[in-house]
């Protein structure tokens, strides 16, 4: 007899990958012409796509196919012909033609492009498809009159790629063409510059007295005045709405003292022109724009594909099968209303509070809760909404409708409703207040003295407005937002997204970090396996593969998971029967296999009471094989991501939604019995954040995973979401960051804190060429000629300052 | 001289027309995704029918 434990970790060598989704084929491989598959699915993808001559899919990038969604069942997108929601989900249509655009989020590799603009040769209703990458969308435009929605969505699923359609896409609002606009005020504001520019060199270079000249002059002003209008009006327009509604709520923003310089500068220039008494700045004042719609465009910079703000609306699906007369129909679940009886299958989310009809169920509530297992509830029990079907399908009596859930009202909480991000708070803010003030004084006390003391009226106007420009605060926001943006696309590369520039400064003053437990310092799907009991022989392990596999139960699946390198058998299983929140019982031949609780394995008198994690006992022909024991597994890095933050002075929590039986692990690792909270729910969590921001005066950044978390999330000054597939499922939050880089989380906050220290350099350079510029002005001897080159140097300056500055220290920190 | 405004004005509306092809390609989408193209021009036609066995289903 071997020992299980090194039949459990024995390697079989050269394992053939399956020719679709290139994964190791673990279990029984399918051969079909010639080439091996891992699981039907992938052998019916591949069969589609041999049929319809679409085999260089293979040919692009290897085995890259997606194996299709194993929860799809026929009838799954007839909502999706409702003409409530196929109105909603199309962007056009004539009666003829329809475009859609939808999210694919397994969009991976070159292949997958190509496959999905290949669709018209699976479909010749398909007019075109055209994937966008970086968005993961593909929009497709069909004749409607020849496939609907649904057979479209149908087509897609079984070659991989299952559209994801959620409730948001009906209710929710896209706006796409902001990124546009951008560009256009972007590129006219750069024509504009570039034209003033030229056409102001003669003046740089003094012009002569003559008439011709003067007549030149005159003609270079007056395109100068109209070059500037739409720069004016257009492309600056934002500022001063911004500055306006600043100064309506009675307080001054970055946006309000390049109003007030642009406008001054622009009504000087007229003057100026009108009156023959000079050329005016426009060049310095188009240039300005240019420079800050730039800096803005990269502030505003986002990841393309990852959805920050998320709630309960993307997670929920759009359609729920009701059972009416004894038929089965797909029904928008915003039209469920109380006394329908809905069927949820496997893996299905529950959308509303409902009654248990069936007589049970097995609900997965981790999305909600936190908890790693799932429920089981009784015929009568109220199911709130968010829980996951695991198992047979059930049946359910609606309670409440989806938008007066349990869970739904969360959003309803005033955390949801306020703005985090206040543009007063950031540093180049802050900064700018004084340095407005400290101008402001400056220009007057000028102004002041040139118009009375010396009596120069001329000049005192024209030392206000130029003082006023040369002291724009562009540089300091160019400063802070390359060095923000510069820091987003490096903390991007280390797969840590945060959601803009603001967040990075938030996440500088960071002094107290609280962790939820599962799926953020747990892996999501593992745990640590061992068995108790008498070794097993290699039969026997392949019998409680082959029963486990027949199984969705989460406990089963880890199991199967766990016995990776045993081969399961073919062979037929007999009488199979799973009894929901007990066990599987199966024959084997004339074996009876029983996997499940102790109860259920017959066990009277549990042997041991194991409190931490959950077994799996095991019988072989009524006899007790021993069990399988499975604890949550912790990120390996864990221990030591924590105690470097602890020793860099920061406060740890621990905040689970799980039972207790944790502590014992986690207190050395957190020290503080007092940080480490259970059973907390998710207004719990809310609340708890909401008290060390407001009692203990803490700077707190919350880390966590699921629908649970999003109040804490929310409520945090940074929320941290954990997610393992940033293309998938992550709730409304500050910044994302994938499971296996938690880890450099010390190294993501200290880089951020340099940052800071950048953007405080670079504010002193700008201020050198400021107090440069404003010696002159004061002066009232600034020439637009000075004015123009000062401009764009500065600028330059500062965006080389702060692209090496940043490249260097992410060098130094993200070196391990 | 004379022939300077000819010059100047010329210049603009070239200028113009380098501003509007700007505007147009933006409307046209060709800004909305700067990754797709790239990747796509790569797979074009060449991979088409390289197996004209089409199975009898």
């Amino acid at each position: 007899m071997k020992s299980a434990e090194s039949v459990l970790d024995k390697q079989i060598p050269a394992k053939p990958s399956c020719y679709h989704c290139g994964e190791e084929c673990r279990d029984e491989i399918i051969l079909s012409d010639d080439h091996e598959f891992c699981c039907q699915g992938c052998s019916a993808v591949y069969e589609i796509l041999n049929e319809n001559n679409l085999c260089s899919y293979y040919a692009i990038d290897g085995s890259q196919g997606i194996s299709p969604d194993t929860t799809y069942f026929k009838g799954k997108f007839d909502y999706l012909d409702l003409p409530e929601v196929s109105e909603k989900l199309l962007e056009f249509t004539d009666g003829k033609l329809s475009s859609v655009h939808w999210l694919i989020p397994k969009i991976h590799c070159s292949s997958c492009i190509w496959l999905l603009e290949q669709l018209n040769r699976l479909n010749p209703a398909i007019r075109s498809s055209v994937v966008n990458f970086p968005e993961k969308k593909v929009r497709i435009t069909f004749d409607c009159q020849e496939v609907k929605l649904s057979e479209l969505a149908t087509l897609i699923t079984k070659i991989g790629y299952e559209p994801y359609i959620s409730l948001n896409d009906i209710e929710g609002t896209q706006d796409e063409k902001w990124n546009r606009t951008r560009l256009y005020k972007i590129g006219i504001a750069g024509f504009a510059f570039g034209n003033i520019m030229l056409l102001s060199f003669p003046e740089y270079f003094h012009l002569s007295e003559s008439t011709s000249d003067q007549n030149l002059r005159t003609l270079f002003s007056i395109i100068n005045l109209v070059l500037s209008l739409p720069v004016f009006f257009y492309c600056a327009a934002d500022f001063f709405k911004s500055a306006w509604s600043a100064l309506k709520g009675k307080y001054l923003n970055i946006d309000a003292p390049i109003a007030l310089a642009l406008l001054c500068v622009f009504l000087t220039s007229i003057y100026q022109i009108s009156t023959k008494t000079g050329p005016g700045y426009f060049d310095s004042l188009t240039g300005a724009v240019f420079f800050m719609l730039i800096g803005r465009y990269f502030q505003d910079k986002t990841y393309a594909g990852i959805s920050f703000d998320r709630d309960y609306k993307s997670y929920f699906p759009i359609a729920v099968t009701v059972l009416k007369d004894g038929k089965e129909n797909r029904v928008p679940i915003t039209e469920l209303s109380p006394g329908d009886k809905m069927l949820v299958r496997n893996q299905e989310l529950i959308p509303a509070d409902a009654v248990l009809i069936s007589s049970r169920a097995l609900i997965d509530y981790s999305f909600v809760s936190g908890e790693a297992e799932p429920v089981e509830r009784q015929k009568g029990d109220t199911i709130y909404a968010g829980g996951k079907q695991t198992g047979l399908s059930v049946e359910l009596e609606v309670l409440r409708k989806v938008s007066q859930s349990y869970l739904t009202q969360l959003w309803n909480n005033d955390t949801f409703t306020k703005e985090k991000e206040n543009q007063n708070q950031t540093l180049a803010a802050r900064i700018n207040r004084y340095f407005s003030s400290v101008v402001l004084v400056i220009a007057g006390l000028t102004f002041l003295f040139w118009f009375f003391i010396l009596n120069q009226h001329e000049t005192a106007f024209r030392a206000f407005t130029t003082s006023l420009l040369v002291a724009c605060p562009c540089a300091l926001l160019l400063s802070s937002t390359f060095t923000n943006g510069n820091l987003l696309s490096l903390f991007g590369k280390h797969r840590f997204y945060p959601k803009n520039a603001d967040a990075i400064e938030r996440l500088s003053h960071i002094d107290t970090i609280v962790f939820d437990k599962t799926g953020t310092i747990t892996q999501t799907n593992e745990a640590e396996i061992e068995f108790v009991g008498k070794d097993l022989t290699e039969d026997e392990l392949i019998m409680i593969k082959t029963l486990a596999m027949q199984s969705s139960h989460p406990l089963s699946r880890m199991l199967v998971k766990k016995l990776d390198n045993i081969t399961a058998s073919r062979r037929m299983l007999i009488q199979f029967e799973e009894t929901g929140g007990a066990g599987i019982k199966a024959f084997w031949g004339n074996q009876e296999v029983k996997l499940g609780s102790s109860k259920w394995v017959e066990q009277v008198e549990p042997t041991e009471k194991v409190q931490d994690g959950s077994q799996i006992y095991i019988s072989i022909d009524r006899k007790i094989k021993g069990y399988f024991t499975l604890k949550s597994k912790y990120r390996p890095e864990l221990a030591k991501t924590v105690s470097v933050l602890q020793e860099e002075g920061f406060e740890t929590y621990l905040l689970s939604g799980d039972k207790q039986t944790d502590r014992s692990i986690l207190l050395p690792i957190f020290k503080k019995d007092t940080n480490l909270l259970f059973e907390q729910k998710p207004e719990d969590k809310l609340h708890f954040i909401e008290y060390l921001q407001k009692k203990e005066q803490r700077n707190v950044l919350m880390i966590g995973d699921g629908l649970n978390d999003a109040g804490a999330l929310r409520q945090s000054n940074v929320g941290l979401a954990v997610s393992d597939d940033i293309n998938n499922f992550s709730p409304a939050c500050d910044a994302i960051v994938e499971g296996n880089q938690l880890g450099k989380l010390p190294s993501f906050i200290n880089l951020a804190k340099l940052g800071q220290r950048i953007i405080k350099i670079s504010f002193a350079i700008s201020l050198l060429y400021n107090v440069f510029g404003l010696s002159f002005a004061v002066a009232g001897k600034l020439s637009p000629l000075i004015a123009a080159i000062l401009m764009p140097v500065s600028s330059i300056t500062i965006v080389l300052f702060t692209t090496i500055a940043t490249n260097i220290s992410a060098a130094k920190w993200m070196k391990n | 001289m004379s022939a300077l405004y000819v010059l100047i004005l010329v210049s603009l509306f070239v200028a113009l027309a380098f501003l509007s092809t700007f505007i147009w390609s933006v409307r046209k989408g060709h800004f909305d995704d700067d990754c797709t193209p790239a990747m796509r021009i790569l797979l074009d036609d060449a991979i088409t029918t390289e197996n004209p066995a089409k199975k009898p289903s």
